[in-house]
């Protein structure tokens, strides 16, 4: 038992560990400019990021990121719901939300940058949360068109209220589903939550790495590689811890359903 | 399906109407969002030169070819990733890791490197496009039924006869799956190294023609990258349809 989880942390560790140690081997004694060492740009690091940048840098990029995501979520289950119950709705919007979905989100920011430049939060939230929407809104309907027509009918044959039906019966059949579609939206915050920053900020994450690669501090601007990286996995960390909770029933049913 | 169209046209009539009706009412300030006729203009105007069309190509040329790669490294790299157990126990963690990291974290380290050059575009479509490709083709490896891989082997199958006649039409439908999903990955990020870090192609044009104040050109070409990206996704989905005839969830998918 415990030898297996050793090897079990072993073989999680072992790659990272070799690939980390590569990096500080190839770049110890480079004098490259674009390849500082490795121990250089770690020594970097906390000047960097630990000092006020976090408060005037990091904090905002992450709570822009999280507000304009969570609009997405709220707003694309809403309508995903409504377009995904009614059937001539359904019909009526197909094609123009498969239009929308498919502009690709960067092209947004320009659009948005056309309304009220492109100084404040409040555009990038928007841009945030519009590139988020479609994949939450699309996979959404698709969830709550597959729900099952006889548990639909149980519902309604013991008078359940129609606020009860969606949260008993239709949410929670829909959410793998949802789920899947929060999963894929994630990463496009990301992506525009850098972009949005790139166009028109002097403050945040993304603005601060331009900076650096601007100003040509080469190590810094790693660190600032380094900083979106560990952002993008911590955020798909506590997608899956997230999901882990909320859809557990989920796995137990499929895994029952296996025969395992 | 057939029946919903007219429905879907209708729809569409409606949005355009409505994008016609709010800047004509003055509901939305003009200069901002032109009538739905006048990008409609634009675009045909924008369709009679030849430097869109040039930016077009361009685009596309970089999106196929970064596309075509992404799905030569991931394919090969999943097979063999997937195909010995030691290897996937020990990369798993790695590529959990450097999945997420998001694609634009490069873009600085590009600019530093090629500038506006289309390497630079190349590089961020193959980095973002390969982890949906690799990622797919492991679950599709793992999907083998174990009892078929058996069969095989007591039949002495060799290495490659398996690989041909077992794991790669169990793997197949995931990996078109990972292709439809690079494919619009990499249109994004495509797009996104025109726009901000200024390589030749259609984002280019875009940023150019909203920080030049001409407003219907900028939505014109907005409307062009949106058609294109609609084309990729239904392309990809009647590749997938076409080479996945025989298999249950496609033939499922006909019979409902």
């Amino acid at each position: 038992m415990l030898a297996n989880s050793g090897r079990r942390v072993a073989a999680a560790l072992l790659v990272p560990s070799v690939l980390v140690g590569l990096w500080w081997v190839l770049t110890a004694g480079s004098t490259n400019f674009f390849w500082p060492p490795l121990s250089t740009v770690l020594r970097a690091f906390p000047d960097t990021w630990f000092g006020e940048r976090i408060g005037t840098d990091v904090l905002p990029s992450v709570a822009r990121l999280t507000a304009g995501y969570l609009a997405a979520v709220v707003l694309g289950v809403a309508a995903g719901v409504a377009i995904g119950r009614i059937k001539t709705l359904r019909a009526l919007t197909e094609p123009t939300l498969e239009f929308f979905r498919a502009i690709p989100p960067p092209v947004l920011v320009p659009v948005i940058a056309l309304f009220a430049g492109y100084t404040g939060d409040l555009s990038k939230i928007i841009t945030i949360a519009l590139g988020c929407l479609w994949p939450v809104l699309l996979n959404t309907v698709e969830g709550v068109r597959a729900v099952d027509e006889v548990l639909l009918d149980t519902a309604r044959s013991y008078r359940f209220r129609r606020r009860s039906r969606l949260r008993h019966v239709i949410l929670p059949a829909a959410s793998p589903q949802i789920a899947a579609g929060a999963r894929q939206a994630l990463s496009i915050a990301v992506i525009l939550m850098v972009i949005s920053e790139l166009f028109g900020a002097s403050h945040g994450l993304g603005a601060s790495v331009v900076q650096f690669q601007r100003g040509f501090a080469v190590p810094q601007m790693w660190t600032g590689i380094i900083v979106l990286g560990l952002l993008g996995v911590a955020l798909s960390v506590i997608f899956r811890i997230v999901e882990h909770r909320a859809l557990g029933w989920y796995r137990g049913q499929r895994q029952a359903d296996r025969g395992l | 399906m057939r029946r919903d169209l007219p429905l879907g046209l209708l729809g569409l009539a409606i949005t355009l109407a409505v994008f016609e009706v709010l800047p004509r009412s003055g509901l939305v300030d003009a200069a901002y969002l032109p009538p739905a006729s006048e990008m409609l203009r634009e675009l045909g105007t924008v369709a009679g030169e030849g430097e869109f069309w040039e930016a077009t190509g361009q685009t596309l040329r970089g999106w196929v070819l970064g596309l075509l790669i992404a799905g030569a490294v991931g394919v090969s790299a999943g097979i063999v990733i997937g195909g010995v157990p030691l290897f996937r126990e020990f990369t798993a963690s790695t590529i959990e890791f450097l999945r997420p990291i998001p694609s634009v974290a490069l873009i600085p380290l590009v600019v530093l490197i090629y500038g506006s050059r289309p390497q630079s575009a190349l590089i961020l479509v193959v980095y973002a496009a390969t982890w949906p490709v690799l990622v797919q083709v492991l679950y599709g490896v793992a999907d083998v039924d174990p009892v078929a891989r058996d069969t095989a082997r007591s039949y002495r199958f060799s290495r490659l006869a398996t690989a041909r006649t077992v794991v790669w039409p169990t793997a197949l439908p995931y990996v078109l799956t990972g292709f439809r999903l690079a494919a619009a990955v990499a249109l994004i990020l495509e797009i996104t190294a025109e726009l901000v870090v200024g390589v030749p192609g259609l984002g280019r044009s875009i940023g150019v023609a909203q920080s030049s104040g001409a407003v219907p050109r900028t939505y014109a070409l907005v409307i062009v990258v949106g058609v294109i990206g609609l084309l990729v996704n239904v392309l990809a989905r009647a590749l997938e349809r076409r080479l996945l005839h025989w298999h249950p969830s496609v033939r499922r998918e006909a019979v409902a």
